[in-house]
């Protein structure tokens, strides 16, 4: 007997449980956007090669194109729906706010996703291929304009507004103590 | 996409069975790459069985001193772990490297492994490949190619292996671990890749329906004065166009131990062995440095377009050895 | 006449749609729901030229989801015999599926529907196609040059003055380079994507485009319907550069949307953008230069030549870039175009001028190296009075304020002239400066402003905001011209039933509908009795600049600016890094400091990116682009990019109610010479081929 092609499952996005039935061809991008309406995570090429679709696993990063849906089961998914506390940005969100860190808007949601991340990742100590020494006797590193951008290198920006969202990534690490 | 079944399994002798040896289904990591060829209709599984879940997660020291890598570690967890920055940088470099900080989370060591060129011929499943369609030709050899081979390659394909991890892991000499419904097996990483000649669609050595457990690094003292350094056409986020791992131990202005590996010249991590040669024992000096680059690279067998990349592979080996060297000497 | 208001215009505003954008509740185009929606994926031509023998559509009928398969046997029939707005016949690749004829690798052949995308894919994949294949000649290269002819785009093709030969002979100084800029794409990060419906009789069309006003009159145009009864709206888009007018995911859309009567959904894949979104063709391009000792020009020549398809023009102005940058007794530029079987190449973001540029300032730079003299020097040296082919005056030309503001502010002053000189570790440094310049317009447009009852205003202009800030821009605008505080002002744009305006391109567009904002505003606020009550439906006043734009003296309008670049050049690798750039503008009045330097930098980060990263290769034997993805084709990322800085000097346009003249290109203008310019000085190698790839530093023995 063939195998089914299709599985009924349940999804925790923001919090929320979310039961649906998948295509297991969907990935957890198409999931989000055409099943379950939170549409806030963009598609861009795909392919894993813009990160507009970036969105937080289990608080760790991650490119939903190249997630299938169905192996995403039994995860926490965090998309940029979810990440504001109800009215209240997050500091990242109102540090791209303030600062212009965008134009289009579209690589945006992944963008700050990707940031939220970086700065977690970068309290815990990992390095970059930024950073000089990467020994852990050497220390953590610290979080400069360089760094940021090495770490954000997975987040393609057509309009090219890299230069004011580094900046936001470096005010609203500033002011969890990381920034250099 | 064709449609297909999905299986997670939650250990490695289930996992073994659900594939069942069957050619049409494929173990899924993190997906970075398979969903992407699937996608593409490079790849078209009937039945996807999901590793991640497998107890394969951890980093732990092996009985010799060495250090094992579980297969479902991913990229991030290898990199950020101290023992792997401390005994063996450059491992961690090349991880970092390589992709970028969400494919990183993803991506697992044994998917790292397996995964496939980034040849466009390939990828492109309209155009004739050897590797992807067997007999159908490579358009590269006449066509595209400045990113492509000039070691080991042959009339049938001259892709490369995208890895970056890969190339640190040949120079250390790391052995890959698996296991099949027979039972488990080693390979060195040395045989894991097969030599490309008339057949580029065989790529590795493991038994049909084997899965990848883990990964060991053996204790390499010189690995702890390691380097990675790869150069690409941006300054992140793109595959190489030349890599080298390198580790240098240096005595008395005399070269004691040394590794050396390259990236993206030829169909796997290329170990640079002719060139190892050439350094044991000799003076640590640029002159040394570059005559063992040479005697590795006079193997090389540049197509029209690529030639760039056996001068580039000589700078890096002059460059990072020079780089070790020096450091080694303060 | 420039309005000095003490208003919002000029002050730094965060955009009105901010919020929506840094939460994920702004909707693009494929993001709008639709009960019934169907998913139309397009299946594209395996073959660069041929016609389509067959196309197996029964056995994808029957796969699951599939609603029908549209191609040229059934389509409906569009007539593409126009002219549209933008004053040129559309290109005839977006009459889809009217012929068996293939003209392009990935050319659309058939439109798969059905009831989830990814049955859509998978039917689209299995679709089976055979091809009467025909040999085809994708071969681009300064070589086709004999079988090319010059062709009138928005500039005319050929201009010429004075004898240049003779010129050339009688000069002190020659330089006489070849330059080429390879296929570059657009890339904006959303996909081109449409939905349409019909409803009460009115074709809807939610789209991803840089103008619902040219995109609706196309569509009604394609599918010969009264204008009034096609609605497009577009009121988030995830970038254009101009690529994003009418293209074939519409038109399949629309056609499915009439055959089967429920709302249709197309969009494209990355991949499939490579070949039916348009591109910036490759460029082979000639500049001889002729001057004196002291470097004032006798002999100025640029020729151009581009591709386009076998099917339409399509012009790269590039030699037309040089018509109003620099005088000489001999001016002759000349832009050509060869005819191959590829798609239909289309503006991108400073057509012409951003691979004109890099020729002709990469030029002048050798130019001030064989004169002995400072690049900027040189460029103050031949500074022309007017326009030096047209006669005419400029508007306002402040390009030498430009290059001294930028010249202190970067540290030019110090620079040693010497190249391959400054070492720091393993990278050679150096620094490159270049002009720019970019056409200023206005185009007619319409709007209306409506006084609220609750004291309120809403102005209804049919903008596009594709990442410009056009949007907040207006609402800037508007609240100057009413008089009134920016919060009580809502813009709406995006929607082509507001009536019609200028498309989001040619840096025209916050100008033309700036205009038309302030033209309604400012008569509305004129006819509002201090007090007086507002009716429920409110007072509603209408503008049109048809007439005041068509009363435009002629002149040469112009922003200018100078761009300032410091590299670091590995000889080893032939890794080459930007550590700094600096562009000051002379572009009319800045309406958003905050949005503007924003998409100033922007540009001149296209520049980096052009100068070391863009280049889509063309497969000769396939004829399709090889590596047709975002892997594949490398735009600049977060590490490539230093902190670029924008400013610019006072230029308020005399001519504009405002004084705005558009900030969208000029950015690129000139960015990719001065880092061209800057690996010179850094290594001494001039490298005329874009990009500078590690593999051409490495290899770049003598000049490149």
């Amino acid at each position: 007997m063939p195998p089914s092609t299709s599985s009924d499952l349940t999804l925790s996005v923001n919090g929320e449980k979310y039961t649906l039935t998948v295509d297991h061809r969907t990935t957890l991008l198409d999931a989000l956007r055409e099943r379950l309406d939170l549409t806030g995570t963009k598609k861009g090429c795909d392919q894993g090669q813009c990160g507009a679709c970036t969105l937080l696993v289990d608080g760790r990063r991650a490119v939903s194109c190249l997630q299938l849906a169905v192996a995403a089961e039994g995860r926490e998914i965090t998309t940029i729906e979810g990440v504001a506390e109800g009215d209240q940005l997050h500091p990242v969100q109102q540090a791209f706010l303030d600062l212009d860190g965008y134009q289009c808007g579209y690589c945006t949601p992944g963008q700050i996703c990707s940031a939220i991340a970086l700065i977690e990742e970068h309290a815990a100590g990992w390095p970059s291929a930024a950073t000089d020494d990467i020994r852990p006797d050497a220390g953590p590193p610290p979080l400069t304009p360089e760094e940021i951008r090495e770490r954000m290198s997975g987040n393609l920006c057509r309009c090219g507004a890299y230069v004011s969202i580094v900046q936001a990534v470096a005010r609203a690490a500033e002011a969890k103590g990381a920034a250099a | 996409m064709r449609e297909f079944g999905y299986q997670r399994a939650y250990d490695v002798s289930g996992a073994v069975a659900l594939l069942d040896g069957d050619g049409e289904a494929r173990f899924l990591g993190g997906g970075t790459n398979l969903v992407d060829l699937m996608k593409t209709g490079v790849e078209r599984p009937a039945l996807l069985v999901d590793v991640r879940e497998l107890p394969l997660d951890r980093i732990e020291p092996a009985g010799d001193g060495g250090l094992r890598i579980g297969a479902t570690v991913t990229n991030s967890d290898l990199a950020a772990h101290p023992e792997v920055r401390r005994r063996y940088p450059a491992l961690a470099q090349a991880v970092l490297a390589g992709a970028s900080g969400q494919l990183r989370n993803m991506a697992t060591v044994g998917g790292n492994l397996l995964q496939r060129t980034r040849c466009g011929y390939f990828a492109d499943v309209t155009s004739a490949c050897n590797k992807r369609n067997p007999g159908s030709g490579c358009p590269a050899i006449t066509g595209e190619h400045h990113n492509h081979a000039i070691l080991g390659a042959s009339d049938h394909c001259v892709a490369t292996h995208p890895s970056d991890m890969g190339v640190a892991l040949a120079a250390f000499d790391a052995v890959v671990s698996y296991e099949t419904a027979d039972g488990p097996g080693e390979l060195p990483l040395a045989d894991f890749y097969l030599p490309v000649g008339e057949t580029p669609h065989l790529e590795t050595a493991l038994p049909p329906g084997a899965l990848i457990t883990g990964v060991t690094l053996p204790p390499t003292p010189v690995a702890a004065d390691s380097r990675y350094r790869k150069v690409r056409e941006r300054a992140s986020y793109a595959f190489a166009i030349g890599s080298i791992a390198a580790a240098l131990d240096v005595e008395d202005g005399v070269v004691r131990d040394v590794r050396l590996a390259f990236g993206a010249v030829a169909s796997r991590p290329w170990r640079a062995r002719a060139a190892e040669r050439a350094l044991l024992g000799a003076p640590a000096d640029a002159e040394n440095f570059a005559a063992a680059a040479d005697a590795e690279l006079a193997h090389a067998k540049p197509l029209p377009h690529n030639g760039y990349k056996v001068t580039l592979m000589r700078n890096l080996v002059i460059a990072v050895l020079s780089e070790l060297a020096e450091e080694a000497t303060r | 006449m420039t309005t000095a208001t003490q208003g919002s215009v000029g002050t730094a505003h965060t955009r009105i749609e901010g919020r929506d954008k840094v939460t994920g509740a702004a909707r693009y185009a494929a993001e709008i729901p639709f009960a019934e929606l169907a998913h139309g994926w397009l299946a594209l031509s395996t073959v660069a030229r041929g016609r389509i023998r067959s196309i197996d559509t029964d056995a994808v009928l029957r796969m699951p989801g599939v609603l029908t398969v549209l191609h040229h046997h059934n389509a409906p029939r569009v007539d593409s015999d126009y002219v549209g707005l933008l004053g040129v016949p559309p290109d005839p690749s977006v009459a889809l599926f009217q012929h068996d004829r293939v003209v392009h690798m990935g050319w659309p052949v058939a439109l798969v529907v059905a009831e989830t995308s990814e049955q859509a894919r998978e039917a689209a994949e299995a679709l089976v196609v055979t091809y009467d294949q025909e040999p085809h000649d994708v071969a681009f290269s300064a070589e086709r040059q004999a079988e090319a002819y010059p062709v009138d785009g928005h500039a005319p093709g050929v201009m010429e003055k004075g004898d240049l030969e003779a010129q050339l002979a009688s000069s002190a100084v020659v330089v006489d380079a070849e330059y080429t800029t390879p296929e570059e794409y657009h890339n904006p990060m959303e996909p081109h994507a449409a939905t349409a419906l019909w409803e009460g009789g009115r074709l809807e069309v939610v789209d991803s485009n840089q103008g619902t006003t040219w995109v609706a009159g196309e569509l009604a145009n394609l599918f010969s319907l009264d204008p009034a009864s096609v609605r497009v709206r577009s009121e988030h888009v995830g970038g254009g550069f101009g690529s994003k007018g009418v293209r074939s995911h519409q038109v399949a859309a629309v056609m499915a949307a009439t055959v089967l009567q429920r709302p249709v959904r197309v969009v494209m894949t990355r991949r499939q953008m490579f070949s039916l979104a348009g591109y910036r063709s490759p460029t082979a391009q000639r500049v001889r230069l002729g001057a004196d000792a002291d470097g004032r020009l006798r002999a100025l020549e640029h020729q151009s030549l581009n591709m386009t398809s076998s099917v339409h023009e399509f012009v790269e102005p590039s030699a037309a870039a040089s018509r109003a940058m620099y005088d000489a007794d001999a001016h002759h530029t000349a832009s050509r175009v060869v005819r191959l079987d590829v798609p239909t190449p289309t503006w991108m973001r400073a057509p012409g001028e951003a691979p004109g540029s890099f020729a002709l300032e990469s030029a002048f730079d050798e130019l001030a190296e064989r004169c002995g003299i400072d690049p900027i020097e040189l460029r103050l040296r031949n500074e022309p009075a007017v326009g030096p082919v047209s006669g005419l005056p400029f508007s306002s030309r402040n390009l030498i304020a430009c290059f001294e503001e930028g010249a202190r502010r970067f540290g030019w002053a110090d620079r040693d002239p010497r190249p391959g000189v400054r070492r720091d570790g393993r990278w050679l440094l150096g620094t490159g400066t270049a002009a720019a310049s970019f056409p200023a317009g206005a185009m007619p447009s319409t709007a209306a402003v409506t006084a609220e009852a609750d004291g309120t205003f809403t102005v209804g202009i049919n903008a596009a905001d594709i990442g410009t800030g056009a949007r907040t821009a207006l609402t800037l605008v508007a609240a100057d011209a009413l008089g009134v505080p920016t919060d009580r002002v809502r813009v709406r744009i995006g929607d082509s039933d507001l009536g019609p305006a200028m498309i989001a391109g040619g840096s025209t567009g916050t100008r033309s509908w700036a205009w038309a904002v302030t033209a309604a505003a400012e008569e509305l606020r004129q006819s509002l009795a201090p007090g007086a009550d507002i009716p429920p439906e409110g007072i509603t006043v209408r503008s049109n600049t048809a007439e005041a734009i068509g009363a435009l003296a002629q002149k040469e309008r112009h922003s200018f600016g100078a761009q300032f670049a410091e590299v670091a050049v590995d000889p080893a690798t032939g890794e080459v890094r930007v550590r700094r750039m600096l562009g000051i503008f002379a572009a009319g009045r800045i309406v958003n400091p905050l949005t503007a330097r924003n998409q100033l930098v922007g540009g001149m980060i296209w520049g980096i990116s052009m100068a070391l990263h863009e280049e889509a290769v063309r497969d000769r034997a396939t004829g399709g682009v090889y590596g047709a993805d975002l892997a594949g084709y490398h735009v600049a990322a977060h590490a490539d990019i230093p902190h670029v800085e924008a400013d610019w000097v006072d230029d308020p346009d005399p001519d504009d109610p405002i004084g705005i003249k558009g900030i969208g290109e000029i950015g690129i203008v000139g960015a990719a010479a001065a880092v061209a310019n800057a690996v010179w000085h850094a290594t001494g190698v001039r490298h005329r081929h874009l990009p500078i790839r590690p593999d051409r530093v490495l290899m770049a023995g003598g000049d490149a």
